[in-house]
This record gives structure tokens, sequence and C-alpha cells, in this order.
């Protein structure tokens, strides 16, 4: 049987990228239904499809639109920040979500702005995404001719602008609070919460941030119907995801799927496997920030639950593949630099422990750490974990202990042999890590000519 | 230099306040001088009604600013994990071989400048290099020649 397709159910027969080809297949009718609808209609269409946050939290979308104050409850504007800064290692659905299917992104938005009464939508994309703007932008101005966005939307009454508003390369900045920060021009330090968004988010005003995915997916209920499309997926899990499946395995790239089928089905079935010969030996399963599987765990289900049951979580449907080639030293190592890399350094445990982490986990890789420094690694990551303002730092912690926790004999044979058992062959050996350019850099910038 | 003034000032109408248009703002003023030089950041600032010393603190938060000059071209290697497990640091070699130089730094006659950046988003289709902010999927190290040659001519045969 085919895979049940929602987000790119309008792609898969046609391109729909130009807003008459989209129209054919069906697109702007669900903004039409919605606009004939009271608000608050369209919010239990939402909270009755089950829909959940596709960013990574996994939050309810329909419970979180219901939160923010209606237009005469408060004296400010309310706005939708729609958070394309995917930045997740691991994760590049998105992208081709908003590649593929840009109207049926900004037809999300339209919807949701209207559900929540906002009068400004702002669409945070990471900077590096230059061809995915311009295609998103192509669609804006299509749609905004076509007075599908601006002034009195399709003879509603009902007005909301959008705004493109281009990221500069910061991870941080795909935490809600950071991206609202950098969204009034500031560098993207989250903020304290409460209070949240909802109440007070883009200049203090009330604000809805929604992933792209989860947006792209709100036409497609409104067209199934919230109540049917909650018939999709498993208890808790409704509907479909973009997996993005990366690393070693024969195909990747991205794959829709109902929610609760297996990582076997996903990384066997439709991925082909590991190729080459060579055996799995863990898997990633939602980005780099979530705890590790191992080969015997492949059964386990791809929904929020199953991988909660599991200890480990479904994050950004972000599936990376790791055979045994792979030391797992080194993959702490390159994770730890990534977020050392990306913290932000407003919280000492976060900025003060990623570098920690790095420095006992480069240690035990060039086998000069002694015993006592594998207990100070998992030390370090437990005076992160749950001690900051966002989960950055834990988003270090989890993966790395994870590692510890379910390969430690790997990381033992560092100690115990002075160096890397794979001595030189593993698959992510000497990978230069951008975190260390920038030192090496610095150094080279301070050395004073004799 | 009013141009620069006028393109920001028409991109900040576009926000609840103006504040938020200094990202854009300082975009354009890099596209315009290659690099965000001091003269940059006053004139963002004098734009936005900000001090170039607000306007400096932000732009070094984002890793696409660029506080010193860099290269005609730009090559930037995705070395996080999925990228790293098919390879990229092969690829970067490579680009280090051909180019004569190390991961941050620039030809001497300033034709391209090479970088390693953290995950580009394009994890099922790496390795990922984005030449010029476009990416290439995959880039292996036997494609690396071809993209160095195309670089070198179009900054007159350096
Ligand atoms: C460090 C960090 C980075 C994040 N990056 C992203 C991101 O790139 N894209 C995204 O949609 N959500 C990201 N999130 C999750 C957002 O904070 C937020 O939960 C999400 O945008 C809400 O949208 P959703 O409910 O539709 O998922 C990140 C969270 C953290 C803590």
């Amino acid at each position: 049987m085919a895979p049940r397709h929602v987000v790119f159910e309008l792609a898969e027969s046609a391109d729909v990228t130009r807003l008459s080809d989209y129209e054919r297949a069906g697109g702007y009718e669900s903004l039409r239904k919605a606009l004939a609808m009271e608000p608050a209609q369209v919010i239990e269409e939402l909270l009755a499809s089950g829909l959940r946050g596709r960013g990574g939290a996994g939050f309810p979308m329909g419970r979180k639109a219901s939160f923010l104050p209606k237009p005469d409850q408060t004296p400010k504007p309310i706005y939708l920040a729609v958070n394309a800064d995917e930045s997740e290692p691991g994760t590049f659905k998105d992208r081709e979500i908003m590649l593929r299917v840009p109207h049926q992104v900004i037809e999300g938005i339209l919807i949701s702005s209207y559900a929540i009464q906002a009068r400004a939508a702002f669409v945070y994309i990471r900077g590096e995404y230059l061809t995915e703007y311009e295609v998103l932008r192509t669609a804006l101005e299509e749609a905004l001719d076509r007075g599908l966005v601006g002034a009195n939307i399709l003879g509603s009454g009902y007005s909301v602008t959008i705004v493109l508003h281009r990221g500069a390369g910061a991870y941080i900045c795909g935490e809600e609070t950071g991206l609202l920060e950098s969204l009034e021009g500031k560098r993207g330090q989250p903020r304290t919460k409460p209070p949240f968004p909802a109440i007070a988010g883009l200049y203090a005003a009330p604000t809805l941030i929604n992933n792209v995915e989860t947006l792209a997916t709100v036409p497609r209920i409104l067209a199934l119907g919230g109540e049917n499309y909650a018939k999709l997926g498993v208890e808790n899990s409704s509907g479909t995801r973009v997996f993005s499946l990366s690393g070693n395995v024969a195909r990747p790239g991205n794959y829709e799927l109902e929610l609760g089928m297996s990582l076997r089905d996903l990384i066997v079935g439709i991925g082909g496997g590991v190729p080459g010969g060579r055996q799995l030996k863990a898997v990633i399963p939602g980005g780099s920030s979530t705890p590790v599987l191992t080969a015997d765990e492949l059964d386990t289900r791809l929904d929020f639950d199953s991988m909660a049951r599991a200890g480990t979580m479904l994050g950004s449907g972000a599936v990376i593949v790791i055979d045994d080639r792979c030391c797992m030293v080194q993959l702490a190592l390159r994770v730890a630099q990534f977020y050392r890399h990306e913290s932000c350094g407003k919280c000492t445990p976060c900025r003060e422990g990623t570098r920690w982490m790095v420095e006992i986990i480069r240690r035990i890789e060039q086998g000069a750490a002694g015993q006592g420094e594998l207990d100070l690694l998992l030390n370090v990551c437990d005076r992160i974990l749950g001690r900051c303002l966002c989960p950055l730092g834990d988003a270090a912690a989890m993966p790395v202990a994870s590692y510890v926790a379910k390969f430690r004999s790997e990381f033992q044979r560092h100690i115990d042999e002075g160096g890397c058992p794979f001595r030189g062959t593993s698959s992510l050996e000497g990978v230069l890590a951008p975190v260390d350019e920038h030192h090496a850099r610095a150094r080279a910038r301070i050395e004073v000519p004799a | 230099m009013s141009e620069l003034r006028d393109e920001i000032h028409a991109v900040a109408r576009r926000y609840p306040a103006r504040r938020s248009a200094v990202i854009p703002a300082l975009r354009l003023a890099q596209e315009r001088y290659g690099w965000l030089p001091p003269e940059a950041f006053r004139e963002v600032a004098a734009a936005l009604d900000l001090t170039p010393a607000y306007c400096k603190s932000v732009a070094s938060f984002y890793d696409m600013f660029h506080l010193e000059p860099v290269g005609a071209h730009t090559v930037e290697i995705c070395t996080n994990v999925s990228c790293a497990l098919v390879g990229a640091q092969r690829t970067l070699e490579a680009f280090e071989r051909e180019l004569g130089i190390r991961a941050g730094e620039t030809t001497r006659d300033g034709a391209v400048s090479l970088r390693t950046i953290e995950c580009a988003g394009g994890c099922g289709w790496g390795p990922v290099v984005a030449v010029d902010h476009r990416y290439r999927e995959p880039v292996r190290p036997e494609d690396v020649p071809a993209i160095v040659g195309e670089l070198r001519r179009t900054t007159g045969g350096a």
C-alpha cells in the first residue's frame, strides 16, 4: 500500500509551485472555507485534528492557538510567527515543503492567522535558505496579486499582511523566544518564560509560533475535516509527518508517513537499509538533540508515546542512520561541538557546560582521559539538564549522556587502550567542526611575528 | 550612500518597530561592501536611529555576517553529523588541496574564502556545499576541481 500523504498530497501528481496550478489542485479552497467560519470554529477543527507541533516539542497546535487572547481582550495587535529556521542537525523537511508546496505554507499561515485574528504574520526563514526564500517570495507575490493576502482577503473583511524575514545564521533562533528576540532586531538570546509568547511575544504582543510543517498541514486539515485527519496515525500522534532520513542509508530523503510506523519500516523498508554490507549500529531518531537508539531498538514506533517509552523523542522527525564504522566517542564530540558553537552564552550551565563537554570528550577520544573523566562528563551533563532558560544545553547533554549509557564499553576502551580503538578508520575520523576552525583562526590572528 | 538608507527605510516600514530591520539592513550593507566595515555599521545605525556599537553587537551574533573582509566567492562546507557520515571531510580536504588554503582562509588573490559550517539542512543529499550561498548537493571530492575552476574563471583568471 502506498503511504498516505497529506502534506505533499497536492504535489504528488503535479507541480503546484505556481498559484494557478495549486488552485487547480484544490489549493486555497480551505482558506475560503475557513473565512466562512468563525475563528473559534477553525480552532475547534485544529483541536479535533489532534495536530501536534512538528518543530520539535510536539505541543498541540489547537491548544496553543486557544491560549491567545481574543482581539477584544487585548489592546495589542496579535501576531503569528512562522518558524522556518530549520537548523536541528538531520532536519531538511521544511525546506522541501517550502520548495514543493509554497502556496500551501502561505494558505496555512492565512488560515492560522485568521483563527487567532492576527494582524500580521512574520516568516522567520533561516538565512542560508536563499532559494527557498525566493520560492516563497514568488508565491507570496502571486498571492498578493490575487487578493489572497493583504486587506480584506477575498472580500471577507479580514486583513493580514505576511512579511518574509531572513535570519542570518544562528541555530538558537529556532528556539521560539530566541526567534522573537532576533525578529525584534536583537541578538537571538532566549527569554525567560513565563510570560509565554501567547501572552507576550513579538513586541510584547500575543504571538502564536508554529513550525512550517505544522502550518502546511492546516489547509489539509480544513479540507479533510479535523476528525478525519485524527483518524490517521495512532493515538496521541495523529496524522502524518515528513521524516528526514539521512546518514548511512541507501535511499536518504524526506518521506511522509503516517505516525506509528516503525523505524524499521522507514530505515529498511523505505530507505533500503544500511548500504555496502555494513551493519547498523545506532539511530538518532529525532534530530541530533535526541537520545540515541541501538540496532536492537529498530522496532520502536515513530510516534510521540512510543519514542517517549524508549527514552527518546520524535523531535523534528530527523532520523540519522549510523553504521558500524562510526566511533561513538567521535559522534559525541561532533554533536557536542555543534551545541557548543550554537550556545548563545546567556546561561552559565550551557555556555560553560558545552565547552567542558567538548574538552572532556576530546581527551577521551585522544586517549588522554583518566577513569574519572567519564563520570565527570556525565556529571557535567547532569549540571546542564533543566538548569537553563531554554533547552539548548539539554539538547547537548541528553544525546551525549545516551551515547555513554548505551555504548559505555566503547568509551571505556578509549580509556583502557589509551586511544581510539578504531585507529583512524572511523567514519567521523578527523572531521573539522566550525568551532575548532574559529579557534584556529583566532590563534592565527594573534600570532606576533618575532 | 543615501541609496542604502532609502532601501533600509523601505524594509523598516514592514515591521511594527524599525529595530526589526537591523538584520535585513546589515544584509543590505554586506551585499554592498562584501563584508561589514565600520562605515557599514555607521550607515545602518544612522538609518535606524541606533548606535553603531549596537548594530555590531547584533552582527557579531550571526554566522552569516562577516566582520572581516572575505573573498569574492565563498565556499562553505557542512561538516555536521549527516554530511560527515557520508564524507564531508574528504570533500573539505579536496577544496583545501585545490585552493591551496585551509578552512577559514581566503586565497591570496582574494578570489575564494573557504570555511566549514554547521548543519545547512541538506542532510539527505550531502555532503552539502554552499557556493556563493547556493547549495550544491552532493559534492564529492571528484566534483571539486570543476567547481574551483568555475570560481577562478569568474574572478578574472586568478
Ligand atoms: C534550541 C532549539 C532550537 C529549535 N529550532 C527549531 C527550528 O529550527 N524549527 C522549529 O520549527 N522549531 C524549533 N524549535 C522548537 C521551537 O522552540 C518551537 O517549539 C516551535 O517552533 C513551535 O512550533 P510547533 O508547535 O509548530 O512545533 C527549537 C527549539 C529549541 C530549544
